[in-house]
């Protein structure tokens, strides 16, 4: 009972009354059991379409054959192809899943993600130059993906300050901004694609489908130091993010330093997806969806919802790129040319939810 | 009625106090210098017609905009030197209008009113359960406790924040309007809790309100503004007087008694 009397609003008969009506509120908030059940369920997810994805390919391998025996042909699809494509699906989608999530609560708005706010095309539009620059030069492994990501930064810095009014972030002013610079950088990525020769016009496909082709472990491990840094940084300000969907003031009056997190959100993010984009291409709309269908099945508090995305990204990318690599094997569709395609219906369903949500 | 403060705003410990506070926005002043002393326990009403710089004392208040001069003090402190996360435990204000951008339950927006007092990393502990309860117990509202807010009606929704604010266990509560939306019976069932607060745990309270009656019937004391300055301050009886409300509003009014409980009554007095 001493909790109890030290508390500044409680009656403690009221309190008692209330207490049998509902034990402890079962459902109605975030507890440490429920986060940590909600991610081993998603864990269970994430490792049997990872084992699928293993599994299935273009080419069918024997998984026994290939991990018992380290000279087959088996063998070196497995540890040379299938298992760092998975990899890679892993860590870019929680990358993009978690930035998605991020943003949104950046700009308090569930249609938020990298692509939207500028960040993914000013990526892409950098590696595109530098890809058909250095291609006189060689050393295309290193320059194209450094571009990218150096484009991506500069990209975000560019959609910051163009969005600061008075020294103040006002969400609704940054995603429109994000928007403009988002379909400028298309533009000069089309004006680019309209005047090289059909080789680079391939590769500049590639980078505005987006693509988990052929990727190196090295690639993988700086998506996955990248991304874990940043994501280190987002959750110790997933409180505050829950707080910022209170708006601006209120949040702020509940303590929050919000220019602060607004920034320290800017820079986390954009450093996750500048690396995810400058090894992947724009990706998009896996922001949009994922933590979207989290916040429907699991509730919006981002202490839950941040690890979530990570893991329910991870396996919904492994599981799109695995259905690339399938349709029509042996050729491989873009795997953005997927996510795209269930993410474009889904945005004008949330669109249009939105919408009947203001009027009512 | 028995624990009316008898604060004349000249004490020593107040628990708010504004001192020739002049504010405003870029170089438009809105206040001109009011002065205020609220005590612990007690409610002050702020009343005016619209444009009187209530909502805007009330910014002041919150440090949510800093005065161009004069200065406030919380707990005999100046506000300024108070960090974000300490004044969120010592102030909570509710806005007039509170919009939450994703869906949360309402237990969950109550128990955001425990983020000053918790860090980054950690869950909130049986106790913060407790006063949440406590705070939803207060405002009728625990059978809400796993609704999603945006499914609530705007009365209800105006309690979760009453409640949230609760939840912050502050010293002083700052009330926008706190009447709007809300139904006689809830009108007087929260000032009927605040006054409870007030009485058992000493919180004081300072509410912009439109509604005259409620001022009268429930604040302690009642300042009464017009364009930006204090036209008079003291016991509801005392300032809402036929003569300044026709002065401070330029419409005639009829002031009575409310036969039950002896409050004044503000109504029009044009012939319709």
């Amino acid at each position: 009972m001493t909790s109890i009397e030290k508390s500044a609003v409680l009656e403690p008969e009221t309190a008692h009354r209330f207490a049998a009506d509902l034990p402890d509120f079962e459902g109605a908030h975030l507890t440490s059991r429920k986060a940590a059940l909600t991610l081993a369920l998603l864990g269970a997810a994430l490792l049997v379409v990872a084992i699928a994805a293993t599994s299935f390919g273009s080419v069918h391998i024997n998984l026994i054959r290939a991990l018992a025996d380290s000279s087959s042909s088996d063998s070196a699809i497995l540890y040379g192809v299938r298992i760092p494509r998975v990899l890679m699906a892993i860590v870019i989608g929680a990358v993009l899943a978690s930035v998605g999530a991020a943003l949104q609560a950046l700009v308090r708005n569930p249609l938020a993600e990298g692509g939207i706010l500028g960040i993914s095309g000013g990526g892409a539009l950098g590696a595109i130059i530098a890809l058909i620059l250095a291609s006189r030069v060689g050393a295309q492994d290193v320059i194209v993906p450094v571009a990218g990501f150096a484009a991506a930064l500069l990209s975000t810095f560019a959609v910051y300050r163009t969005a600061l009014v008075a020294g103040r972030i006002e969400p609704f002013t940054l995603l429109l901004v994000g928007v403009i610079f988002n379909a400028f950088w298309g533009a000069a990525i089309m004006i680019i694609n309209s005047v090289v020769n059909f080789y680079y016009a391939h590769s500049i496909l590639f980078w505005l489908m987006g693509s988990l082709e052929a990727p190196s472990y090295r690639e993988v491990a700086i998506i996955a130091i990248t991304g874990t840094v940043g994501f280190v940084i987002l959750m110790s300000r997933a409180r505050d993010m829950n707080l910022l969907s209170l708006g601006d003031e209120a949040a702020a009056e509940l303590g929050v330093e919000v220019d602060l997190v607004r920034r320290t959100i800017f820079v986390a993010t954009s450093i996750m997806i500048g690396a995810a984009v400058s090894v992947s291409g724009i990706i998009s709309f896996v922001g949009l969806i994922v933590p979207h269908m989290l916040r429907l099945a699991f509730g919006s508090d981002y202490r839950l919802l941040l690890p979530a995305s990570i893991i329910g990204g991870a396996a919904f990318m492994v599981a799109a790129d695995l259905a690339a690599r399938v349709i029509i094997a042996p050729a491989e569709v873009p795997v953005g040319a997927i996510t795209a395609l269930c993410g474009g219906p889904f945005f004008i369903y949330l669109l249009r939810r939105q919408e009947t949500r203001a009027f009512s | 009625m028995s624990q009316r403060a008898l604060n004349d705003g000249s004490q020593t410990d107040a628990a708010l106090r504004t001192i020739d506070v002049r504010a405003g926005y870029g170089s438009i002043e809105i206040l001109h210098g009011i002065s205020l002393a609220v005590g612990t326990g007690e409610i002050v009403a702020i009343v005016g017609p619209n444009g009187a710089g209530k909502s805007t004392l009330l910014k002041v208040m919150s440090a949510t905009l800093a005065p161009s001069a004069g200065s406030v003090e919380l707990l005999n402190r100046p506000l300024a030197e108070y960090d974000r996360r300490e004044l969120a435990r010592t102030l909570a204000i509710v806005a007039q209008e509170n919009s939450v951008a994703f869906q949360f339950t309402v237990l969950e927006v109550v128990l955001m009113g425990r983020a000053p007092h918790l860090g980054p990393w950690r869950f909130e502990t049986s106790r913060d359960l407790e006063i949440a309860r406590g705070a939803l117990g207060h405002f009728d509202l625990i059978s809400l406790a796993a609704h999603p807010i945006h499914e609530l009606s705007g009365g209800e929704r105006k309690r979760v924040f009453l409640a949230r604010a609760m939840a912050q266990e502050p010293r002083v509560a700052l009330l926008d309007e706190p009447t709007a939306f809300l139904d006689m019976k809830h009108v007087t069932e929260i000032f009927t809790r605040f006054r409870e607060l007030c009485s058992n745990r000493g919180l004081a309270v300072v509410a912009t309100l439109h509604d005259l009656n409620a001022a009268a019937m429930y604040a302690d004391r009642v300042l009464l503004m017009k364009n930006g300055s204090s036209v008079a301050v003291g016991p509801p009886d005392e300032v809402l007087t036929v003569e300044a409300l026709r002065d401070v509003y330029e419409t005639d009014v009829y002031i009575g008694r409310n036969p039950v409980n002896g409050a004044i009554t503000v109504l029009p007095a044009s012939r319709v």
